[in-house]
């Protein structure tokens, strides 16, 4: 992967992709519904049949996308190396394809260091008293064993399919995140002579597939707990309302059609037909 | 130095449900009512225009702040604790009305079998169908004494639903009609009636009209805006402690609600409460409130904590496998609420529209419901379709083998947003001489008491009755046409992750003073002006949601404390 889409993303349109459109029902569930829906469509996929919508939509919101671009800048992360890992690696997990625009478009490396600014990078309303035990059987074994929230339990329709490591370090959300940029930075030199951002797209994934497995070494903490942290805070940053500074100008919610939060659905529950509509974001709800 | 206030009749500890019932009940009856809540005041104002799914799904806004105080867990008595220190493995609400404000409104009546569940299972099946360490006893209650108080909680709460068609009889019906049909719903309940199976919408606490409650109080009907379990409601269309009891409470004069007060101890002498010491958690004041009786009515872990930390009652021990405080904890974890999701590749539903309890259930495979003769466990479960509404961060669900992230992730789930179903299943859960709640030794809250220490392990009883219900839920699926059925995979350990809020026990009710902490009015053996309401009294925990049992258990209690008020004192059973 390369970090080319930082600036110019105004039209992701690229018309080739409509070629390639991964399978024959969406395609299909496009022509049915996308068509008539109209209005401003993030993926990519419909360039080839929505190019002036799409470039009409991108237009009326010009104004949205100077304001936040006034709020991308590092408040948390003091390093331009920390967060350029950062950027590569949030692109890796929600890569820009057919469907849209990935990570780094999408702003998700500023939620990030947005969220990491704030109490819950500091763990303020965690438990957060001493002893830490940093065991074998409190850490690594049972970040292993752990199973992924959209398949166990109770809680696994409301909340993101991602690994809840019990978290026993003493390390808060911001440590963990320098901490694990810096390693993975620090592996990809070791293992293939090259700093993360520089290494080849199937390099960087082989890096990251060793924190995944918990086949890197970290101090005071196991590299799944880091992992599963900068999984689940990426997908955050891709759906979470634009009010954070990710989900840029709601096209993480075009992608999988989602509305934005609305009054309510009462007259629409019943359908038998999918409904689709244009986001808006909770700016446009309380006001 | 703790300052000693004027004394008053009643002072109730926690304001959700069980509290709210309580304080609403004996305030209407004339009595002094002080209720202490550790979290903020709270109303509608708070949650309105704030639908934000990072704010209250995954940073739990509404849950309690454990920088404070938690819990620590373990599976065994050899093990040591560790505690539980992020809101992402706690789910326990907090501010005014607890986890009535953001729960989903699955509102359920438990069973007959569940209140005489050791004689049934003994009468049907003989007493070696009850395995060694399983510690199930009857409630000291039957369902038919009880069902007055599931009337009385579903008339406050406006209940949208429909009769069970396999049920125990209701003396009413609910107060207003089921929620709406939608198609995934009908599909289930289709591919149900297709296995000989008696499906019906969940009854619920989100309204499908407009309702006034015997108190007066409104709520109003439910928008399906999908913003409900772990939100307070947009629009007081959900009943919650909030927008019914407790302001019926307000309204009588007679109840004082005294918000950021955290209580710390119950005071007791001679047998007897005489109040509670509590500490204003804005300017640290220490306050003493006496009272005629007291009411512990807060969270399972709060009722359990407070009476350990007070010294009242025998605490359990499992060496001796004597005492009753933390006696039978139990509760629904990962092994519960597991089943099959479909991935449909050709249908598409609507579900970023929801409610918290909109879906459809049926209780075929609930309870004694079915013969449980050549099966290795007891009870069973509700099988359930939900359409919560999914957020967009919670809706990234991909067929198994697909990897977490990277390009083949994004694609596939977003390709799946809103074309996957899920079926699952809602055991039961034994209790065992292992499972228990004690003080631990290590760990600390802010004042440097010791957090309550969870002990607790699945058995083969729990891995055998998700396993079953897995099977069943995967046919179902299978019969609603998905074109991929994943099957959950049974864990085969507790994995300290407290969520879905459904933790229980520990302050039992029973009718033996050996095996049980409170009589059938949830008042203490121990301490005859002590009640504690709550899921803490429950001694096992039954196949469906526990929120009306919990409210009805509040309606109980009110009376036996009338009763206890007028008689002058003594025991009421």
């Amino acid at each position: 992967m390369s970090d080319n889409h930082d600036g110019d993303n105004e039209n992701g349109v690229n018309e080739n992709n409509t070629e390639t459109a991964p399978d024959e029902s969406r395609r299909k569930f496009i022509k049915n519904t996308g068509m008539v829906a109209g209005g401003v469509v993030g993926g990519s996929l419909l360039g080839g049949f929505l190019t002036n919508q799409f470039q009409l939509g991108t237009e009326t919101e010009n104004d949205n996308t100077q304001t936040d671009n006034l709020q991308e800048a590092r408040m948390f992360f003091s390093r331009k190396e920390d967060f350029d890992v950062l950027k590569a690696a949030t692109e890796q997990i929600f890569p820009e394809d057919d469907n849209g625009p990935g990570a780094v478009e999408l702003g998700v490396p500023y939620f990030i260091d947005k969220q990491l600014a704030g109490y819950w990078g500091v763990n303020a309303k965690a438990y957060m008293k001493n002893p830490f035990r940093q065991t074998k059987e409190a850490v690594d074994d049972y970040a292993k064993k752990d199973g992924d929230q959209d398949k166990q339990g109770p809680d696994s329709e409301t909340q993101p399919p991602t690994p809840t490591p019990r978290y026993q370090t003493k390390l808060n959300r911001g440590d963990l995140f320098i901490a694990g940029l810096r390693k993975m930075n620090q592996v990809s030199k070791d293992k293939f002579d090259t700093k993360f951002t520089e290494a080849e797209s199937e390099q960087q994934q082989e890096v990251m597939k060793m924190f995944e497995n918990g086949d890197v070494k970290m101090r005071g903490v196991s590299s799944i707990t880091f992992f599963n942290l900068l999984q689940s805070t990426t997908i955050e940053g891709v759906y979470a309302d634009p009010v954070y500074g990710g989900n840029k100008n709601m096209q993480g919610w075009a992608m999988k059609e989602y509305p934005g939060p609305r009054m309510g659905f009462l007259q629409e529950i019943e359908s038998e037909e999918f409904i689709k509509k244009e986001p808006k974001s909770l700016r446009d709800y309380q006001t | 130095m703790a300052k000693k206030l004027d004394k008053v009749d009643v002072v109730v500890v926690g304001t959700g449900w069980a509290g709210g019932v309580v304080s609403a009940e004996l305030s209407k009856a004339g009595y002094q009512v002080v209720a202490l809540e550790r979290g903020e005041n709270r109303n509608t104002a708070d949650y309105t225009g704030v639908k934000d799914e990072l704010r209250f799904t995954n940073r739990y806004q509404m849950m309690q702040n454990l920088s404070h105080e938690t819990i620590t867990s373990r599976n065994t008595m050899d093990e040591e604790a560790l505690p539980v220190r992020t809101r992402q493995e706690m789910m326990a609400g907090t501010d005014l009305g607890g986890g009535g404000v953001h729960w989903a409104g699955a509102t359920y009546r438990f069973m007959p079998y569940d209140f005489e569940i050791y004689s049934k299972t003994v009468e049907r099946y003989g007493k070696s169908k009850i395995p060694d360490g399983m510690t199930i006893q009857d409630w000291g209650i039957t369902y038919d004494e009880f069902e007055k108080y599931y009337d009385r909680f579903e008339k406050t709460a406006g209940l949208s639903g429909e009769q069970d068609p396999i049920g125990a009889e209701h003396s009413s019906d609910y107060p207003t009609p089921p929620m709406k049909e939608t198609p995934n719903l009908r599909l289930f309940k289709d591919a149900a009636k297709n296995l000989g199976y008696h499906p019906f919408q969940i009854p619920s606490s989100n309204l499908s009209e407009r309702y006034e409650n015997p108190d007066g109080q409104v709520i109003n009907q439910c928008q399906y805006c999908s913003f409900c379990t772990r939100y307070g409601c947009d629009f007081g269309a959900k009943s919650d402690p909030v927008v019914t009891v407790i302001p019926a409470a307000k309204q009588t004069g007679n109840f004082e609600l005294r918000t950021e007060s955290y209580v710390r101890r119950v005071l007791h002498n001679d047998g007897k409460a005489t109040g509670v010491m509590y500490v204003d958690t804005k300017t640290g004041e220490e306050f003493e409130q006496p009272a005629d009786v007291v009411v512990l009515s807060a969270f399972t872990f709060t009722n359990n904590r407070l009476l350990l930390l007070s010294g009242i009652g025998e605490p359990y021990d499992p060496e001796t496998r004597k005492g009753v405080i933390g006696r039978n904890f139990n509760g629904q974890f990962n092994i519960t609420f597991l089943g099959a999701r479909g991935f449909f590749d050709e249908k598409k539903f609507n579900l970023y529209m929801g409610a918290g309890a909109l879906g459809a259930t049926f209780s075929d495979l609930a309870g004694d419901n079915f013969d449980h003769s050549d099966l290795d466990f007891i009870h069973g479960g509700g099988v359930e379709i939900r359409q919560y509404g999914h957020g967009p961060i919670a809706s990234n669900k991909v067929p198994k083998g697909t990897p977490k992230w990277g390009k083949e992730f994004k694609d596939k789930s977003i390709f799946y947003t809103n074309r996957n179903l899920v079926v699952w299943y809602t055991p039961a859960i034994m209790p065992w001489w292992h499972n228990y709640t004690d003080l631990d030794p290590t760990y600390k809250d802010d004042f440097n008491d010791p957090l309550l220490r969870i002990t607790n392990k699945y058995t083969d009883q729990d891995r055998s009755i998700a396993k079953f219900g897995v099977k069943k839920c995967k046919k179902v699926m299978e019969e609603m046409g998905a074109d991929i059925v994943d099957e959950d995979e049974v864990p085969y350990e507790f994995d300290h992750i407290y969520q879905g809020g459904h933790y229980a026990g520990g302050v039992i009710m029973g009718d033996d003073p050996d095996t049980s902490a409170v009589n059938n009015y949830l008042q203490m053996w121990d301490a005859e002006n002590l009640f504690v309401v709550g899921g803490s009294a429950f001694p096992h925990f039954a196949n469906r949601h526990p929120t009306a049992t919990i409210g009805a258990l509040g309606y109980r209690a009110a009376e036996g404390i009338d009763k206890y008020l007028k008689n002058g004192g003594g025991s009421l059973v």
